[in-house]
């Protein structure tokens, strides 16, 4: 058995796909073409790869998917993806909608399509754009290789960018692959938060392939939600590359409710005296899959990052945890922690959970735990005995279990809408 | 208002309760007593509807329906409390929030209009008092990090918020030192109101001072094997249980 799946339809189709609109935007020929390249030469994971274990991809590369699609949407299709104090820009099947789109650009924190920001602003992406994200692994260089379009934010030096942007990718239409990009760039002592979230709001075997790259400078801080409330056909592979200055701040949560198959790598590169974070949150059921691949790199001195993942899973949903911590030989005084808890509400339901540390340092404080259990029997049988009905209880505790998740996302309206996507899919009205 | 038939009970194939009778009438105080292991927290666990327990015999009626057949949430609804010999810790779930779900759904069951917030809070206050109970303690996490006294006097008031028709008490005297003792008989005798009805389960006479019996039940292996009045606590304070016992495996 070999490691890659062969001839996969959806390299063919990429590859063509690439060769055809690979003139539309000029200045990004170049890395296109040398990302095509590595594409070619490369073939998607199959499950005899190690970091594919338990996500067999097979079907979802070899299915036929158009790259685009034109469609029209309206205000009240995308009306329910709306965040109150949330500025948005949105794609429909990877097209900028300018109409549906609303946020605020400005000399400090400049905001764009990536269309247009590499029209006025060509240096600054390109002095980061392609530049931390691995070509060489096949959906990211597929991703490279096809970027005409994205999401675009660059706050400058001590710019604080109060309101959250969310990007949304609206994608409408059966077979249908889009491949959002982000680029956030943050210099010393800036501030922003962002959110990326798809909504699919017609279509069967949709496929998201989505790459974020995240850069932050020395002292700034960026908040990077995954809003991941995904419809029942919906696949997605993402990446978020983060790349930390000293005494920087990025914090990176990943909250999924549903999809087909969602897998999500998050790499962080931290420097010295940061705090890298990683939460996540997949409360899924049905046949749901979901994979969180993390890795944070300790490479220098001093630096904190931690990681909760917690999982929720019903039905004959199957959920995959792998987090590495590296530790390199001059990262000393490294405090890395990570914890992934899951719950498993039935019988069919599994979890792979695996740590993985490499640790070269030797005056570093470490700690990993993992549990995957049943909901507690105890607690349960305690708030019935008070005269709360069972699904109801049982509500309270899933509630009680994602809470220290939840209350990590520090707006307040993300988190209430965050709390509302976790009620609604407990199928509970929670107090 | 509750009557014990013949009741057998076990758990993982080991038989505990051997054929418990017991009648319960509105008003009443009934105290289980008896040495560790006899089987009282089970008893109660029984009552309550701990699923552990298999119930292999007997039946028992609370006012007029097979309680046996209820899940807990329903005998909770109907009138029956359990303060639990160790209450459990739920990190998460507020006190207070809690609270006013299983209130809620109490006075749902029973035909009542929920409470809103206010009245919810006004209900809270007066009850808090009953039992003198902290009252940071209502917005922390339920019995997390509470000190024992702390979750015996959580249990009492719970019992006041849900105004139950019977209470069953699991040695809610268990670890406290004598004013938590009082404070929480005080609770207790302050919700005894001729129609509520009480089972007090203790290993100790010493609760007994507070809170008065009607009848006092010795349980050993499983069966009741003596009846009594008040005078039976006692007796049993100055002698220990082994003249019953002696008594009891006399016969056998
Ligand atoms: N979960 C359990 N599994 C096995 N045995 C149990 C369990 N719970 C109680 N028992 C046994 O049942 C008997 C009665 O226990 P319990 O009802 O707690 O007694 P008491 O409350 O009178 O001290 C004891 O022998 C105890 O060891
Ligand atoms: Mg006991």
């Amino acid at each position: 058995m070999s490691i890659v799946i062969e001839n996969a339809a959806l390299k063919n189709n990429a590859l063509s796909y690439i060769e055809d609109t690979i003139e539309k935007v000029p200045a990004l020929v170049q890395l296109r073409t040398e990302a095509a390249e590595t594409f070619a030469s490369s073939d998607f994971p199959s499950i005899q790869h190690e970091e594919w274990k338990y996500t067999n991809i097979k079907k979802l590369v070899s299915n036929t998917y158009s790259f685009s699609n034109d469609v029209n949407v309206t205000a009240a299709d995308i009306q329910d993806y709306l965040i109150e104090g949330t500025d948005v820009m949105v794609f429909v099947n990877g097209v900028y909608n300018a109409s549906l789109s609303s946020f605020t650009s400005t000399e400090k924190v400049i905001v764009a399509p990536l269309s247009e920001a590499i029209e006025k602003h060509q240096d600054l992406v390109l002095a980061h754009l392609g530049k931390y994200a691995d070509n060489s692994l096949p959906f990211v260089g597929v991703n490279t290789a096809s970027v005409v379009e994205g999401g675009f934010v660059y706050a400058k030096r001590n710019a604080l960018s109060e309101t959250p942007l969310m990007f949304l990718n609206v994608v409408s239409g059966d077979n249908i692959v889009v491949q959002p990009r982000v680029l956030a760039v943050l210099e010393e002592g800036a501030q922003a938060s962002i959110i990326e979230r798809n909504a699919v709001i017609k279509g069967e075997a949709v496929l998201v392939n989505s790459v974020a790259e995240v850069n932050v400078a020395e002292r700034a801080n960026l908040s990077h939600l995954k809003l991941q409330d995904e419809v029942e056909n919906t696949s997605l592979v993402t990446l978020s590359e983060a790349q930390q200055a000293d005494n920087s701040v990025y914090h990176n949560i990943t909250i999924t409710t549903g999809g087909h198959i969602v897998r999500n790598n998050l790499n962080i590169a931290l420097g010295e005296h940061c705090e890298g974070l990683m939460t996540g949150l997949y409360l899924v059921k049905g046949k749901t899959l979901v994979d969180n691949h993390t890795m944070v790199d300790h490479k220098m001195p001093n630096s904190y990052s931690n990681e909760l993942y917690k999982g929720i899973l019903s039905d004959k949903s199957k959920g995959v945890f792998n987090g590495k911590i590296f530790v390199r030989e001059d990262a000393q005084k490294t405090n890395a922690f990570q914890s992934n808890k899951n719950i498993l509400l039935s019988q069919d339901a599994v979890v792979d959970t695996k740590p993985q540390l490499e640790i070269w340092a030797d005056d570093v404080s470490c700690s990993h735990g993992c549990t995957v259990g049943a909901l507690d029997e105890e607690p349960m049988f305690y708030l019935r005995a008070r005269g709360i009905p069972e699904d109801k209880a049982r509500g309270l505790l899933i509630y009680a279990f994602a809470g220290d998740v939840i209350e990590k996302i520090s707006n307040e309206n993300v988190r209430a809408l965050v709390e509302k996507i976790v009620a609604r899919e407990m199928g509970y009205d929670l107090i | 208002m509750l009557k014990i038939n013949d009741l057998k009970a076990s758990i993982e194939d080991k038989e505990i309760l051997k054929g418990i009778n017991l009648e319960i009438k509105p008003g009443e105080v009934h105290a289980i007593m008896g040495p560790n292991g006899s089987g009282k927290s089970t008893l109660a666990s029984v009552l309550a509807g701990r699923e552990d327990y298999e119930v292999d015999g007997g039946d028992v009626d609370f006012d007029g329906e097979d309680l046996l057949e209820m899940a807990p949430e329903v005998r909770a609804q109907k009138g029956l409390f359990l303060a639990f010999q160790y209450p459990v810790e739920i990190p998460g779930v507020s006190n207070t929030n809690f609270l006013r779900t299983a209130v809620n759904e109490v006075r749902k069951a029973r035909g009542e209009e929920p409470y809103n917030a206010a009245n919810f809070m006004k209900e809270m206050k007066e009850k808090m008092q009953i039992v003198s109970i902290d009252k940071s303690l209502m917005g922390r996490s339920l019995n997390e990090g509470f000190s024992g006294g702390e979750k015996k006097r959580n249990e009492i008031f719970h019992m006041a918020m849900l105004d139950p028709k019977l209470a069953i008490l699991d040695e809610t005297d268990s670890g406290l030192d004598i004013d938590a003792l009082r404070i929480v008989a005080n609770g207790v005798n302050t919700l005894r109101d001729g129609n509520r009805s009480f089972v007090v389960v203790t290993h100790y006479q010493r609760l007994l001072d507070y809170i008065v019996p009607d009848f006092v039940h010795v349980l050993y292996k499983g069966k009741i094997v003596k009846s009594g009045t008040k005078e039976l606590a006692l007796e049993l304070e100055e002698k220990g249980y082994d003249w019953i016992i002696q008594e009891v495996e006399g016969q056998n």
